[in-house]
Formats: C-alpha cells, structure tokens, sequence
C-alpha cells in the first residue's frame, strides 16, 4: 500500500480515460498501487504507459530486430544509438518523429522535434555534427500543404541554424495519404570518445538529483498522450499541447553539457523529452533499480502556481535531468553558471525503489517505480497481412516515348529538387561538408581524422503500401545502397516507424510485415538497428498513411578524399550499369506519374545480389576505377543518368539492349543497381563477371545533352530547368 | 600572427575560421569567452559566425552591447585588424565600428549557398592577395544579410573604395539575380575608414579545403597570413 497522498484527490476512471488510458490499463494501475491514484500518479501512468513513451503495441515486434554487433557499442534502450567507427571514436545516432506536433504548429512542431533529436544525442557524450530530416506531406494539391511545408522548413532551418548543427541530408515525398498527417523524422548523428559515453541509470543513493537547461511552463502538458492518438476535425485546437523550441538556449545546453562532460561530476544524465520530468526520473530509476524522491517546488518554473500534475507531465523544451557526484555539484554549478542557465538541486537518488514526488513538504505521489516500467501494458496486437498484389508485365503498361518520359518524372513532386527546401538549412557550418545535400549520401568529415561518415535516409512507403515485407527490405536495402554509392562501408541504422493505427489488424499487418522485411535485410546487409523511434496512430478520420519505415544510416568511409559523388566527372568516360535490369514496373513511378496507376506488385529484394553489388560497387570506388557512382531508384535507369548529369553539366550517349522493351528498360524500378563511370570499362567488366555481378555498358558521358541512340535528346540545362522549376513555383504561388 | 576569436553565447562558427587561419598562418587562434574581461594581444580580433543571444532582438544587437566591444572598439581605433563575419559584421555594424545595417533578406528565407563574389579592392590586410574585379567563389549561410546604408553613405563608401567585396555572377557581372538577398548596390563586405575593419556576410573561411568544395577563401587568409606576421 503506498502512502496516503493526503488532500490530493483520488482519480476516476473517467479521467483516466481522458488520459487515454482504457478501463483495464486503469484497473492494472490500481493494482499496482494497492489503491486508487491521486490525479498527479494518473497523469503519470497515463503518460508512461502512452503508445509514444512504452511502445506497448510494437515492443513485441521490434524484438525481431536485430540490434547487435562487432561495431555496436550500445543498442536500443538509451537516449540513442552507439557504434565503433575506429581509433577510439564513436558515432551516436537516433532519428525520431514530430509528426502530430507538426501538422498542428508546422513551426514549432518542427524546431522541436530537431531539438529533442538533438539532445538525445549530446546526452550521451557527443557533440553533435549532422542533422537530417525525412519528410512527407500530403498531396501538393491539398489546401495545407503549402502552409506546411513553407513552416516545417523554417522549423528545421530555424533551429537547426541557430545550434549551428549543420543540416546535410534527407528525403522530402509527397502522397494524398499524408494529407492530414504529415511526417517529419528528424536524425541527429553526434561525435564521442568510445571510452567517455553517458548513459541515464541512476546510481548511488543519496546522490543529488540536478535539474537543468530552461524553466518549466505549461506547454505540452500530455504531448505524448496525443502523440499516441488519432486526429479527429478538431485536431486544431489542440495547438497548446505543441512546445515551443529556443534553439539559443539548446546551443547553450550543449555546450554546458559538453563542457561538464569533460569532467567525472556525471553519474547519469538524460534529456526531458516526451513525458517530461516523468519520463526521466522515471526511466532514471527504473534503469538503476533505484528510486528518486524529487522536490517539485524546487523546480526552476516560468510560470506562477503550477501543480504537481502540470510540472510533472510539461514538455518544455531544452531540459535535462542529471545525477551527480555530490562532491562535483559546485564544479557544475560554476559551468551552468558560466552559460546562464537554470541549475537547481530538485532531489535525490533513493534506495526505496519508488518515485516520491514532495510539493513545499507534503507528499503528493508516491509510486513504485519498477511496476510503472515493467508491468507496463504490452499488447500482441491481431493483425492480417495484405493481400499480395499481381505483377506487371512490361507488356500491360503502356510504352511512352522515353525523353517525353523522362521530362515528366523529372519535373514530378517526389523527383523535383529540394533545393528550394536545403538552401534554408545552414547544411555547411562546422566546415566538414564534404557531399552537401542533394546526392545519394552526405559525407561529413571527422574532425581531426582522414576519414568521413556517409549519412542517408531512405523509404520507399508505396512499396510498403504494395508489399509491406518487401516494402521493409527495400527501404533498407535502398539505404545500404546510398552509402554504399559514395564509397563507404554502411554500419548501422536507426529507424523510425511511422504508421497507422495500431488497433486495426490491417495496419498492425503492415508493421509486422514491415518489421520482418526490415530484419531479413538487417541480417543479411549486417546492418543491425541500434536506436529508432515508432510513431503510431498517424490517421485522421479512419484514414491511414502510406506505412512509413524510414531508415537513418550511418557508414564509414575509412579514406575520406576516396569518396565519390553522382556527377559526371569527365567527359569520354564510360558509363557501366552494374546490377540486373529486368524492367520492373509495379508500383514504379514511371507507372504512377505518367499513367495514374498506383498498381502491381513492387520489385523484388534479392538481398544476396544486393549485398554482392553493393560490396563490388564500393571495391571498384576504393581502388579509384570508379569516378562516379549514383544509385538507381525512384524513376528508373534514365532518371538516375538524368541526375548525374545534372549534378555536373555534363551529358551523355545512351544505348538500350534491342531486346527488351525500352520504357521497361529505361523507367524499371528494379533494386540492387547502381550507375557507375570510368575511363576504360574492361577491366570493370572483368572484376564484374569474377565477382559474379551483372554489369553492361550504356553510354559514354560528353557533350551537353542526353542523347538516345537512334532516338531523341534532351539538352542538360533544360532538364536542369525542369528538374528546379516545380518547388520554388509550387511555393510560390 | 596571433588571432584572438571572440565568443558570445550562440557564436557557432568559430571553429570553422579557427581551422581556416590556423592552416594559413601555422598558429592556432585563441578563443576568448565574452565575459572575460581581458582581451589578450593579439594580431587580429575576429567576431566569427553564428546566432549571438539567439538573435532573438536586431541580428547582433545585444553582443554589441557587450562589455568585452568597448575593448575591441578601443583596438580598432588603435588600428588593429577587426574582422566580423556574417553575425560578426551584424555585430559590428550594431556596435558602430561600421556604417549601415543589416536588414532581413529579401526573400525573407535563410540562404546556404555558393555565391560568387567580385573582389572590389585589394588595398587591405584582407584582400592584399587578391586582384581586384577578381571573381571568387564562397558560400553564404544567414537570413539577415540585406545591407543597407543611406545613399550618401553608400556613395562614400564607393567613393572612398571601402566596398570591399560585391554579389555577383560567375563571369563577374553585378546583377540583380545574383544578389539573392538584395543588398544595397550588392554589397558583401565594406571596410571601415582606416581600412582595418572589415565586416561581410560570406564566409570565406568556409573554402579553404579542396576537399570540402572550394579553396577560394584561401586568399582571404593567405592575405592576413602575409600582412600581420
């Protein structure tokens, strides 16, 4: 039996319904406290045992996920993901969503989402060092798109400048599905010392509990409650419940937190994310096996008379939770001091096992801490597969000239450049840019070191639509690919499951199927998953996105100068597609953009093939016989020569093999190829039959124009023109 | 050649000019933290890059109002070298050491990009290595870079040679397209009247690595390099 919490009131099941909780998870927390909550230990069930903060629908499935190996220092669980790169450094990664804040306050939601990504990852040790940002609106036509993409942008640039983090990648798509739930997954990646990385387990009773960063207000009260529930019409006015971002003031928790990490004052540390000061107490002890006694009056708040309830559950921004060393408590102090930001003593570190939450003396909750974490509800949801979808033959698909083709898909939403959207994001600050957007990788140099890391995120949510199991191996075979394509070795990934509601056996099919292509390819790429983050219930009105599995990878490219980009590099080179062209159509672009048809099976995943490719690809960048390297994905072979040939001003003479149907060959959206350039093809083609991998020759790059043998041109710069025009003129308008 | 790089809460480039002269001139820079009072010697003072306070008043305006700028004013009336990039040159300007001010740009959007700029003197310890009309390529990144002055300002800024460097196309011609933020008479960087304070938006500092996109904010160092050691 917990003790009485005095005056404090106890709850009903009414409000806990209010909270999102079902009548069972109300019953289950009455068990667990022997009696009844007050409305403050509700609040802090509620918020715990959240779809956003326990992942009680998807637990079971990410279980699946393969999550370790040799390059893996720590996996799912922490603040985010740790793997060896060499030397003694480490890379820290997690990409995590904002999506319903987002739709609701574009701005604000944004910013915030890239500074809670942030601070996932400057808590564990690293200085950040590259952002990215996988996004998905709605359709252009819809009356809110605009109005979101022109305020999600600022958000990221808005934040994201002012840390001076730069902004160096990510992916931007556009599908009726996202009209009413957009998705912004924002990826940080972060720099440590292998041997000098935080974690957030409390230990040693006694040891005070610091509170830092901003103050607290009543922004975001129930954030991850509404994170962790369908929209309805009225989604609006649920604009109170989005925080507000204060880049400067993350700048200057980074730096303070940098600076005090320097030290050994840090026993634990962890960010006030989701959930707030619950969750990080709450994770704080639990992870310990601990208990923590906090005194709420002591909390730094902006605003006068706030309840328990309200500074428990806030999510205002730019906050940690530390524990120290108590002899180190003045050291930190000073160095908060020095950086003019709040630092407050607001508890301690108990043996007891239970979270004790005092106001001015009088105890207002008392709760077990082990029971809120490990008897949180986990659901093994019913689901169904979808069903499987016919393929399309080359001959039922209607044959297009291929540049009339090729124009349209190059000037369409999901193909058009985002220019418009990374010339707002300071993509080049800290001096390490070494692929700047727009190319299959970034690649950001390790200060100090001659090596690089490739960064990319990838998804291709049609295809997890069609086929969720190829949809999932596909998205992160395509990832792999990226960073393979600039010449590094791909190490690990983190995901971000953006999905329907759970309770609807269909969808529920999707992540499950999902999950499992996703694992194959994790086995079988050895690309283990060391952080992610799953957002749920994106529907509104019933309706459902497109399932959105984005992947976040992170590879090595142990020679950084040895990294390669997209553009044609020199005029008379030969142009070698490596990797089988069978000229799939299902669910290609080709299909969608110029027929209307959004049907047919997606292309298979042979992630054996995939994996010999890739491995000969990067062999073939790293010896330097090759100059040039482009994936080829979303609209086919000749968009992907489009590309390179648009990213140098170069152009090309273009052949296709006189037995297959041209637009098949051309716009086929098969997997596990890449375009390559160099000087002599021979010797490639050579290591390419020893290494058992289809390679052929399709040009020779020179001159200013895309030219078909025996049929039409297109000159670069009006590709060029095409290809930049839509964004800015959508925006425009 | 010893360099001291002023910090402020919210500066975020420093690092980045840090790297840049310390490859030119074989010396590290020393960062001084806002709050000391102490300016140690130095060479050259630089104001580097970033979002000072937040840049939640005027870009620049409450790090004019810092203690550590009477030092620095009183440095530059000496004649030393004052450099102030981007943030810098709106803190700069905010603090007098410069006419004119910083306005939003006109497209009311941050810009990342590589801009070409013309080289309008090379009579400074800035631009000494450079010829002038040359045209070079560095790259921008701010959402407050809009110069402007009143025309008697700007026509003895003219007048006096003090532009030091211009918005312009990749043949070097001063056109409105090229001026994405809109700048008066595409104004990039203006020296003071002595000539050793030199406030502009572009950082140079960003292309002086071949391997990161550009190497023609070299000059700009090797130009500093040659004049102060």
């Amino acid at each position: 039996m917990s003790q009485d919490t005095g005056a404090e009131a106890e709850a009903t099941l009414d409000q806990a319904r209010q909270f999102g909780l079902s009548e069972d998870e109300f019953k289950r927390a009455c068990r667990i406290m022997g009696r009844t909550p007050n409305f403050t230990e509700l609040g802090i069930f509620s918020v715990m045992w959240s779809e956003h903060c326990s992942y009680k629908s998807s637990k079971v499935w990410l279980k699946k996920l393969p999550t370790t190996g040799a390059r893996v220092i720590c996996g799912p669980g922490e603040n985010a993901g740790v793997i060896d790169i060499g030397d003694g450094d480490a890379a820290i990664f997690k990409m995590e969503s904002h999506n319903h804040p987002s739709f609701i306050e574009p701005y604000q939601g944004a910013a915030t989402g890239v500074g809670g990504i942030l601070r996932d990852v400057f808590t564990m040790g690293a200085r950040p060092i590259a952002n990215l940002n996988a996004l998905r609106f709605g359709s252009p036509d819809h009356p809110k798109t605009r109005h979101l993409i022109d305020g999600v942008v600022r958000g990221i640039g808005g934040y994201g400048n002012c840390v001076g983090v730069p902004t160096v990648g990510g992916e931007c798509n556009f599908h009726p599905s996202y009209n009413g739930n957009i998705l912004v997954n924002a990826m940080t990646v972060g720099l440590a010392r292998a041997d000098r990385i935080f974690y957030s387990a409390a230990a040693g009773p006694g040891n005070p509990v610091i509170y830092v960063g901003a103050k607290t207000g009543r922004d975001g009260i129930h954030g991850a409650t509404m994170a962790s529930a369908e929209f309805s019409e009225d989604n609006e006015s649920k604009r109170p419940t989005v925080q507000v971002g204060d880049p400067f003031t993350e700048k200057l928790l980074i730096e303070a937190c940098l600076e005090l990490m320097e030290s050994d004052a840090i026993v634990a540390i962890q960010d006030m994310g989701a959930a707030g000061l619950t969750s990080s107490s709450v994770e704080m002890a639990g992870k310990g096996g601990l208990g923590i006694e906090l005194a709420l009056d002591q909390v730094p708040t902006r605003e006068e008379k706030m309840s328990p309830y309200e500074i428990m559950l806030s999510e205002s921004q730019e906050r940690m939770l530390m524990i120290l060393k108590p002899e180190r408590q003045e050291l930190a102090r000073k160095i908060f001091d020095k950086w003019e930001l709040d630092f407050a003593v607001i508890g301690r570190v108990t043996d007891s096992g239970r979270l004790v939450l005092t106001m001015n003396g009088r105890t207002v909750a008392d709760m077990p801490v082990g029971p809120l974490v490990t008897e949180a509800p986990l659901y093994e949801r019913p689901w169904t597969p979808a069903p499987s979808l016919p393929e399309l033959t080359a001959k039922s698909v209607e044959a297009r000239e291929p540049i009339a083709a090729l124009k349209q898909l190059i000037a369409c939403p999901d193909l058009a450049s985002k220019r418009w959207i990374w010339e707002q994001y300071d993509h080049l600050v800290m001096g390490h840019t070494m692929q700047r957007p727009g190319g299959d990788a970034a690649v950001v140099r390790i200060p100090g070191r001659n090596k690089a890391l490739a960064l990319a995120t990838d998804c291709t949510p049609r295809y997890c639509a069609a086929d969720p199991k190829r949809g999932g191996a596909q998205a992160v075979a395509e990832n792999w690919r990226n960073l393979t394509a600039v010449g590094a070795l791909p190490l690990a990934i983190t995901d971000n499951m953006n999905f329907g509601n759970p309770e609807r056996p269909e969808i529920m099919g999707q992540f499950a199927l999902c999950i499992e292509g996703m694992r194959e390819a994790c086995v079988a790429l050895d690309y283990p998953v060391v952080s992610g983050n799953v957002s749920l219930y994106n529907e509104t009105n019933g309706s459902g996105i497109l399932p959105t599995p984005a992947i976040g990878g992170v590879g090595l490219i142990d020679d950084a100068p040895r990294n390669v980009s997209l553009g044609f590099k020199h005029e008379g080179e030969i142009i070698v597609v490596v990797g089988q062209t069978k000229g799939w159509l299902g669910q290609s672009l080709y299909l969608r953009e110029l027929l209307a048809r959004e049907d047919g099976a997606p292309p298979p995943v042979d992630l054996k093939a995939e994996r010999r490719n890739g491995d000969f690809v990067r062999a073939q960048i790293r010896t330097g016989a090759a100059s040039a390297c482009h994936d080829i994905s979303d609209g086919g072979l000749l968009v992907a020569l489009a590309e390179m040939a648009m990213a140098s001003g170069i152009g090309a003479t273009l052949s296709a093999p006189q037995d297959q149907p041209a637009h098949a060959f051309w716009f086929g959206e098969d997997q596990a190829r890449y375009v390559l350039t160099c000087r002599s093809a021979e010797a490639l083609l050579q290591a390419a039959q020893k290494a058992d991998v289809p390679a052929r020759v399709v040009g020779k790059t020179g001159g200013g124009a895309l030219t078909l043998a025996g049929g039409n041109a297109i000159s670069v710069a009006e590709l060029k023109g095409l290809n930049e025009a839509w964004l800015p003129a959508y925006m425009a308008q | 050649m010893q360099a001291a790089i002023i910090l402020f809460p919210g500066s975020n480039r420093e690092q980045d000019v840090h790297d840049a002269l310390h490859r030119a001139t074989g010396k590290a820079p020393l960062k001084v933290w806002h709050r000391d009072t102490n300016l140690p010697k130095a060479d050259l003072i630089v104001i580097p890059g970033g979002f000072s306070y937040g840049d939640y008043l005027r870009c620049g305006a409450m790090a004019a109002h810092s203690p550590i700028m009477r030092e620095v004013k009183a440095r530059a009336d000496a004649g030393t070298p004052v450099l102030g990039i981007c943030n810098g040159f709106q803190i700069i300007t905010e603090a007098g050491l410069l006419p004119g001010v910083l306005l939003t740009n006109r497209t009311l959007r941050f810009h990342c990009k590589d801009v070409h700029l013309r080289v309008e003197t090379s009579q400074s310890v800035y631009t000494r290595r450079y010829n002038a009309g040359q045209v070079i390529r560095v790259p921008v990144a701010h959402h407050d870079g809009n110069y402007f002055a009143d025309k008697d300002t700007l026509d003895r800024l003219e007048g006096e040679g003090r532009v030091a460097f211009r918005y312009c196309s990749e043949a070097g011609d001063v056109v409105d397209q090229s001026n994405d933020n809109g700048s008066a008479r595409a104004i990039a960087g203006i020296l003071n009247e002595k000539r050793n304070v030199l406030g502009l938006m572009p950082h140079p500092e960003d292309a002086t690595d071949p391997l990161l996109g550009g190497t023609d904010g070299q000059g700009f160092f090797a130009s500093l390099a040659e004049a102060l050691s």
